[in-house]
């Protein structure tokens, strides 16, 4: 520490600093380097164990590399894994995971943007209050309101089916989303709203000729967001739906924890990987908008 | 993150029509629904029901604060409520302090910086229970990293937290910071990018140290950025629930139950509905707690300038 101190303060944070193995240098690159191996080694170890045989397994270390690649502990669990008496593998829930996620997503995306557009461009009395209210209520414990739902879906004859995941999604999703809609479209200069309303247009034609076009980068963090969020849900998944339609996550949960059987861990890892594929992808491909997403998502619940 | 209060609109001079707007008010409908039925509705109705005796199903008989003696007189929420003060407490300091020190290391200007980002954050992408299952198995005692490490000549290395009730929690913590610590990371970057580069020149013509500076000026510069950071962290901690049924099931024994898993298996597995809406009121109660002095920082902060 006392290296960098002096170090650095002879040079502080400017492009001057061009000695590439400088103390100070050598002390950050080893600290980023060091971290680095934390938070990789687990993706590491899951790619590699997920690519082994399990003899190789019972005899070798974790961090190894596989001597022989072997695919089928993948395909297992696509298509052989058990939760309890099915036997059809991940390739169940990956099914249901994405049944649930795109009507979730448009659902709760489509309301979200309404509602932001109505709180920044045609205040009512009283909107600002409810929308107070939902962001308070993003911040209660989903605890506290898991079994009202339950009973509104009972009432509503979807508990346990996708179509109720779906609106608790949808619920759960307004509050952060409707806030990173209505910050947008405040944002948007007032002239152009009142131009069109000059020129006689109404609420829905503003919203989609208008509004939508100019919002596009949003929605695309809106759905990173969403996308990521629902299909990441296990609380959910678990409560409200039925072992036919547990999502991907609920599903890998049961089957890496059943007590049956012998446990094959390389099928648990691919099994595990599959389930980090999609938010995965959606990571490494997005990049900063990413980062704007759950900067704003972070508050969720 | 912060919702700021919209000044009074120049339209509120004409006289109110229920029908004016109809439109926006018809759009709005799923909004109000939201936040009367479900928020505020579903959350007076489970403050309200855990007064009752219900058991399998909700029912008006009143017991009073029946329901809350037994929680706290029970042991297994007693454990609960001390493992989540642990975690917590572990997860607070680690997370902050492992968020700012990244962060400030990736603001030295340094090469590939946009690598190392992505490799702190990524796994902020990954669920819970990928999360859990992935440690689950790199911590396992038979073919994990105490094997690994016995392999390597040091046969009397243990370290198996998650069959050790004493040390379980902190196989969950180890978990649970390599999962978020990447989000506060991003935050205080961008805390550290808002920090005016004349504070360093300052700082260089005084001839104080760079880690000087950053405990001195910039931490406490920042002060907005960490509180915004520490509810992040309290928020994520009062949940915790998914980690703790991938990686541990809660055990061994009870030894890493937290409240979250406390109140649903409560309400749906020993069908014990009034506990679990009196523990979930008992979460309800502690992020009013968190939640009051940060809105009184934040928004009373902001007044004073």
């Amino acid at each position: 520490m006392a290296d960098l101190t002096t170090n650095t303060a002879a040079e502080p944070r400017g492009p001057k600093l061009k000695k590439a193995f400088s103390r100070t240098n050598i002390f950050l690159y080893g600290t980023l380097i060091m971290v680095s191996m934390y938070y990789l080694l687990p993706l590491y170890v899951m790619i590699v164990t997920s690519l082994k045989g399990m003899p190789e397994i019972r005899l070798g270390n974790v961090f190894g590399p596989p001597m022989d690649i072997t695919f089928e502990p993948w395909v297992r669990a696509w298509s052989e894994a058990c939760t309890g008496i099915n036997c059809d593998g991940l390739s169940r829930g990956f099914g249901n995971s994405v049944r649930i996620l795109i009507p979730s997503v448009l659902l709760s995306i489509a309301i979200a943007s309404v509602n932001g557009y109505a709180l920044s461009n045609w205040k009512f009395k009283g909107s600002e209050v409810f929308f107070t209210i939902l962001i308070i209520g993003a911040f209660i414990p989903y605890q506290t309101m898991l079994y009202p739902i339950v009973i509104m879906l009972r009432e509503l004859g979807l508990m346990g089916s996708i179509w109720g995941l779906v609106l608790v999604h949808t619920v759960f999703g307004m509050p952060i989303l409707t806030l990173l809609f209505r910050n947008y479209f405040s944002s948007i200069p007032e002239e152009l709203f009142k131009a069109a309303r000059v020129d006689g247009a109404g609420f829905w034609q503003i919203y989609f000729q208008i509004m939508v076009p100019m919002a596009l980068p949003i929605f695309v963090v809106a759905i990173i967001l969403q996308v990521t969020g629902i299909w990441n849900d296990f609380l959910f998944g678990v409560i409200y739906t039925k072992p036919a339609t547990y999502p991907m996550t609920v599903q890998l949960n049961n089957i890496v924890n059943s007590v049956q059987g012998v446990k094959e861990y390389n099928v648990n890892m691919a099994a595990t990987l599959l389930t980090g594929l999609v938010p995965l992808v959606i990571y490494f491909a997005s990049g900063k908008l990413f980062v704007r997403g759950i900067a704003a998502g972070a508050v969720k619940g | 993150m912060t919702v700021p209060s919209v000044p009074p609109t120049l339209s509120g001079k004409r006289p109110s029509k229920l029908f004016k707007n109809w439109m926006a008010k018809m759009a709005s409908l799923p909004m109000i629904l939201t936040a009367l039925v479900v928020f505020v509705g579903g959350t007076a109705w489970t403050v309200t029901y855990s007064f009752t005796g219900s058991r399998m199903l909700p029912r008006t008989k009143w017991v009073g604060l029946d329901q809350y003696e037994r929680l706290w007189s029970s042991d297994r929420w007693m454990i609960s409520i001390t493992n989540l003060g642990i975690y917590g407490i572990c997860s607070l300091i680690l997370t902050l302090f492992i968020g700012f020190t990244l962060a400030a290391c990736l603001d030295r200007k340094i090469r590939f910086e946009g690598v190392f980002r992505s490799i702190f954050l990524y796994p902020f992408a990954l669920s819970f229970v990928v999360t859990g299952l992935a440690w689950q198995w790199i911590l396992n005692p038979d073919f994990g990293m105490q094997s690994v490490v016995r392999d390597w000549g040091w046969t009397a290395f243990n370290f198996d937290p998650l069959n050790n009730p004493d040390i379980v929690m902190f196989g969950l913590l180890i978990a649970g910071i390599w999962q978020g610590s990447g989000l506060i990371m991003c935050i205080m970057l961008a805390g550290l990018r808002g920090i005016d580069e004349d504070i360093w020149k300052a700082a260089k013509v005084d001839g104080i140290g760079t880690v000087k500076t950053y405990i001195m000026v910039v931490i406490p510069m920042m002060r907005p950025v960490f509180v915004t950071a520490l509810v992040l962290i309290a928020a994520g901690i009062i949940k915790l629930y998914d980690l703790v049924v991938a990686q541990t099931g809660g055990g061994p024994g009870l030894s890493s139950e937290v409240p979250a898993k406390y109140v649903i298996e409560l309400m749906f597995r020993a069908q014990n509905l009034g506990q679990g809406f009196a523990a979930s009121t008992m979460m309800l109660c502690s992020v009013v707690i968190i939640l009051i002095p940060w809105a009184y920082l934040e928004f009373g902060g902001r007044k004073r300038g």
